[in-house]
């Protein structure tokens, strides 16, 4: 069974496609929805394409699957349309696919199964990474307000930190902005920032 | 508060949605509505067919072509209120377009003229020019396809329609991957900015006042959920009022210019909401005062009629095969019927037939209503035919010659 991946970030069409090798799957092709992908599709003739719901390109290549004559059969979208819940967790998952008309329901079905998988799996990495990412900037930011405190008021590390726990809480803030309020009040007033 | 989901596309014209929303007009019918951002008509589609929202900011013929069964999973749908008129703009590369009328004003002014020019303009391009199209079943393909044809081009024979969706018209074009495009503002004015086309049609002179977005919802679950719909129903004609009040278009820019919109600048928006088209970077602006249109002359009614100009247009390019059925499924997606019942106490004029002649008013004319004074503006197609929506079939026949039949 031929499958195209039909994505712009490299890093999930790369997890979707180990994963599919993993299921046995072994003729797969990535291609990334710019220039004249859809006539590259045409020519691989796949069984199934598999895009992310979110590309805008969705519609260049749905155009492409209704007038060509390459594609001999009519491509339609999700496996089983009476299966509602599969394709309330595939549009969830931001997978959209489209199959070869009669191609076996039982043959396609565990590879979007095993595609919404992977795109969860993908997206939650990301809110992780985006998370560790706020993080890292956060503690630096605590940081610098921490140092000036230190310097400008002689306090203590710990009595530096304790002093931003107390204004935040007695204002109703976050530790990091009142750290952002320090920082920018200092660098007016002609402190380093 | 009821919550209620509406996907919508960045575009100038999902204005409404968005003012309901931001200026509190959905809250003060008790109502939480929620915007979804979806770049692709594609996604839009499948997240109202298969439930994810509940309501869509949904080209007219896309959502005519869903009930036919055109558009992948067929679904009933069914469409009580527009969302606005107009708002097209055709646009080509200047390369292309140095064949056209150099006047811009009297281009613009002159549709017709500019089929027959952009004719020429073929013969003297180096292949056939890829003009790039917002969806098969948009209203921007169906006048871009009869306006053609009104000057002996074939649309499938004599250039290419590439689709692709609007937010990466401005990309394909400084790339050259297509020759022009057809789409709606804020991205064909983007890209007169950018200085990589002019602009060549509005949508407003070839059918002044053309039919374009609908509020699109799953008819069985309109009719579920009457009280919610009229109530939404109300809600959006309070914002359509609001957007289409002059005094309120700089704030409306904003509001449309932010990321979570449009992400367009709020300059370039503006000028369109005043009625103002740049037809070529740095150019004197035209003035286009019905460019867009949101609520006045009851844009919002649903006209039976226009639903059956569509279904008209997909019989004469062969994407459905005429019959009665299909012919009466298309005029029942528009619902005049619910936008009478949710705005029957409200003070908006409700026009008293649901059909009319599409294109027969040259001249603001005062209309027979139930309630309230209504003016309908020029409707009129750039080639002064006339829609019955009566004789469908008659209005078919009078196109014959204009396209040759490539198959036979």
């Amino acid at each position: 069974m031929r499958i195209v991946i039909v994505d712009d970030s490299g890093l999930r069409a790369s997890v979707l496609e180990e994963g599919l090798r993993e299921a046995g799957q072994d003729d797969i092709h990535v291609v990334p929805p710019r220039g004249a992908f859809v006539a590259q599709i045409e020519r691989m003739a796949p069984d199934v394409v598999l895009m992310d719901l979110g590309s805008p390109s969705r519609d260049t290549l749905e155009e492409m699957l209704l007038v060509s004559r390459a594609l001999a059969r009519p491509i339609a979208m999700f496996v089983d349309q009476s299966d509602e819940t599969m394709i309330g967790a595939a549009i969830d998952a931001g997978v959209s696919a489209y199959v070869v008309d009669g191609l076996r329901k039982e043959r396609v079905k565990p590879i979007i199964e095993l595609a919404v998988r992977r795109f969860n799996a993908f997206a939650r990495m990301q809110a992780e990474l985006d998370e560790a990412r706020t993080a890292l900037a956060d503690r630096k930011t605590i940081d610098k307000a921490k140092a000036i405190l230190m310097t400008g008021r002689g306090l203590s590390e710990p009595d530096a930190y304790a002093l931003l726990r107390t204004t935040a809480m007695n204002q109703g803030r976050r530790i990091v902005e009142v750290a952002e309020a320090l920082i920018t009040a200092s660098a007016l007033l002609g402190g380093k920032p | 508060m009821t919550t209620i989901r509406a996907a919508f596309l960045p575009l100038t014209d999902s204005a409404v949605l968005i003012a309901a929303r931001e200026k509190g007009f959905a809250a003060a019918e008790g109502i939480d509505l929620e915007l979804v951002r979806t770049t692709s008509w594609a996604t839009l589609r499948d997240r109202l067919v298969y439930g994810q929202v509940h309501t869509a900011h949904m080209l007219a013929p896309l959502a005519v072509a869903v009930t036919l069964g055109l558009s992948q999973q067929p679904a009933a749908l069914a469409a009580p209120f527009k969302l606005n008129l107009n708002g097209n703009m055709l646009v080509m590369a200047a390369d292309f377009a140095a064949a056209l009328e150099p006047d811009l004003p009297r281009r613009l002014a002159d549709p017709l003229a500019a089929a027959h020019d952009f004719a020429a303009a073929i013969g003297l391009h180096r292949r056939k020019p890829i003009i790039g199209v917002v969806h098969r079943f948009s209203s921007h393909a169906l006048t871009l396809r009869y306006w053609l044809a009104s000057a002996g081009i074939d649309p499938d024979r004599d250039v290419v329609l590439r689709v692709l969706p609007p937010s990466l018209m401005v990309e394909a074009s400084r790339s050259g991957e297509i020759d022009g495009f057809i789409a709606g503002d804020p991205w064909p004015s983007a890209a007169i900015e950018q200085g990589l086309v002019e602009a060549v049609a509005l949508g407003a002179r070839i059918w002044q006042r053309g039919v374009e977005k609908v509020l699109a919802f799953r008819s069985q679950w309109m009719e579920e959920n009457a009280e919610t719909v009229d109530r939404l129903l109300v809600a959006l004609t309070a914002a359509a009022r609001w957007c289409d009040e002059p005094v309120n278009r700089p704030e409306l820019a904003a509001l449309l210019a932010e990321p979570r919109h449009v992400n367009q600048p709020a300059a370039i928006i503006e000028r369109s909401l005043q009625g103002l088209v740049v037809p070529r970077q740095g150019a004197a602006p035209v003035e286009t005062p019905d460019f867009l249109l949101f609520h006045r002359e009851a844009t919002a009614f649903p006209w039976r009629s226009q639903a059956l100009w569509i279904y008209s247009q997909l019989v004469r390019w062969r994407q459905v095969a005429p019959s009665a059925k299909a012919e009466q499924a298309a005029a029942a997606v528009f619902r005049p019927d619910i936008y009478r019942r949710a705005l029957g106490d409200s003070d908006v004029a409700m026009p008293g037939a649901s059909m009319k002649l599409e294109g027969a008013v040259s001249n603001p004319i005062g209309v027979g209503t139930y309630r309230g004074a209504l003016t309908l503006g020029p409707d009129r197609f750039f080639d002064g035919r006339v829609f019955d929506p009566e004789h469908v079939g008659d209005y078919l026949t009078g196109f014959e010659g204009t396209r040759q039949n490539i198959e036979d």
